[in-house]
């Protein structure tokens, strides 16, 4: 498993190079962006905040449920932004290796999905004339 | 006994600092943390969850804390 947290721009060849595995047949990746707008609003960036040690062991603990849930799965990459992101910047990345694709799917949408539930990191949108963190009320 | 919290997100703007030195009695449990933090900063009822993480991993209600815990607030995540 190749789990990362970083405040440097994510090598997405990297990350992908990482799960490689002559054993799987399909890679699955999921990037995750920064996009412009939110809920109507103009957004001009982002502010990732992190509990480092325990995101680091949160999302290694989604890789190790993944694997679990599909023994089969070969590899799995997960490296995720912090800091100041701009537009169009990466801030996720997620990549697992199988031998047949559907697991490589399934497995790799559990993953993000998992880590969107339970990992310590805080997104702050960044509007012209304001900031919300993210989803903290309802 | 002492107990320090870290504080991220939300939950640091709410509490105005990073982190909170907190005096409790001897036996507290994680629910009682969160009863003190939320009666002493109630903007934190307000957020749509609330956890209390022990040593990197997150705590259940009774977990008995001990003064050497590494203890931090959890307002909703929101990564990826």
């Amino acid at each position: 498993m190749h789990i990362n947290l970083t405040d440097q721009p994510i090598d997405v060849a990297a990350v992908l190079a990482s799960v490689q595995d002559d054993g799987a047949g399909a890679v699955n990746t999921f990037i995750g962006t920064v996009r412009n707008q939110s809920t109507g609003r103009r957004v001009v960036r982002l502010d990732y905040e992190a509990y480092d040690a325990m995101a680091l062991k949160q999302m290694q603990r989604v890789a190790e449920q993944a694997q679990e849930k599909w023994p089969m799965l070969r590899q799995v990459a997960v490296t995720h932004r912090k800091g100041r992101l701009d537009i169009g910047d990466v801030a996720v990345v997620v990549a697992v290796s199988t031998p047949h694709r559907a697991d490589s799917f399934a497995a790799c949408q559990y993953i993000i999905d998992t880590i969107k539930q339970v990992v310590p990191i805080w997104k702050k949108e960044e509007y012209e004339d304001g900031s919300v963190w993210v989803a903290a009320h309802p | 006994m002492k107990l320090k919290i870290a504080l991220f997100g939300i939950a640091k703007e709410i509490v105005g600092s990073s982190s909170l030195d907190l005096d409790t009695p001897d036996q507290q449990s994680v629910a009682d943390l969160m009863r003190q933090l939320q009666t002493q900063y109630p903007a934190l009822r307000e957020l749509t969850s609330l956890a209390i993480a022990v040593n990197s991993d997150y705590a259940t209600d009774d977990y008995q804390l001990q003064e050497r815990d590494e203890i931090a607030l959890i307002p909703p995540v929101s990564g990826g």
